[in-house]
């Protein structure tokens, strides 16, 4: 997303990217960028807690007001809990420290649309048809 | 690791990766000055548009595939969250499947704009599936068609700012 975000500004319009991932968005380097100290899949926040949910995004939208140097990352006073055992495990994908998996953390990388509901592939077939 | 530290996920995916025998991941690195459009107005009068990469459709669209999916959704923002459905190889799906606001926080974005926080919200959101694992593919296939989505809101409204929330 960090390369997405120096195309966009390179096209005329002002980014923040929220990242999870410190070291990754640093190498990428886009031009504002606010870190959380989350799991990777809960960027965002926590589930079903609109209070820290908006917290994070307040003061993440907060910081891109205060960032004057192209490719700074701001450190948000935000975690995901005063325990931090989750680090210890989490290496990427499904393995984030809050799930635990066994070798290749990812799941198979199917050329096919993979739908939440397989109702939802009915829905699609009946809109394109 | 010093736990109040950040995690290193390109470390350890590099000596994850080195354990399985895989090839190194090149991540995508760019070491010179980003580009930089200045923000012009407070974050109380400025319309932001949201950039997902978790994977987000709506019931109808085809969903992301698992393989370099360089697509993107359009996903209209007056809609809650709860109608979101995402999919992504690369994540644990099932928290964002139970509450989408934790990658797509549309609800949340909704909310600040009634509370006065931001200006507005754009009317579609832009949804990806991240872990395109070609730079080029995401610099060439990706990246473009995001840019013209955000011109394409931005002949018909506003936005000041493009939030991006990856994975």
């Amino acid at each position: 997303m960090g390369l997405v975000a120096r195309a966009i500004e390179a096209a005329g319009t002002s980014t923040l990217s929220l990242t999870a991932a410190r070291s990754i968005t640093a190498a990428a380097n886009p031009p504002r960028a606010a870190f959380v100290d989350m799991p990777l899949g809960y960027t965002a926040g926590r589930p079903h807690d609109p209070e820290f949910q908006t917290d994070l995004l307040s003061q993440a939208l907060a910081a891109a007001w205060t960032i004057t140097e192209p490719g700074t990352i701001v450190d948000l006073d935000v975690g995901w809990s005063d325990d931090q055992a989750w680090k210890d495990a989490a290496t990427s994908g499904l393995d984030n420290g809050i799930r635990q998996a066994d070798g290749d953390s990812r799941s198979p990388r199917l050329a096919e649309p993979q739908y939440q509901f397989e109702s939802d592939r009915a829905a699609a077939e009946a809109a394109t048809a | 690791m010093d736990l109040s530290k950040p995690v290193d996920y390109i470390e350890r995916t590099t000596l994850q990766y080195s354990a399985l025998g895989y090839e190194p991941y090149q991540w995508a690195h760019r070491p010179d000055q980003p580009p930089w459009t200045p923000l012009r107005k407070p974050l109380s009068n400025s319309t932001i548009a949201l950039v997902g990469s978790g994977g987000a459709y709506r019931e109808g669209q085809v969903a992301f595939h698992w393989k370099d999916d360089t697509g993107i959704r359009h996903i209209p923002t007056d809609q809650p969250a709860g109608d979101v459905r995402v999919t992504h190889f690369a994540y644990d799906l099932e928290p964002a499947r139970s509450d989408p606001n934790i990658v797509f926080p549309v609800d949340r974005l909704n909310e600040m704009v009634a509370a006065g926080t931001i200006g507005g919200i754009a009317p579609e959101a832009i949804a990806c599936m991240g872990g395109i694992y070609s730079a080029r593919r995401a610099e060439e296939e990706l990246a473009p068609a995001i840019v013209g989505a955000i011109d394409a809101m931005k002949a018909a409204g506003e936005v000041d700012l493009v939030l991006l929330v990856p994975v």
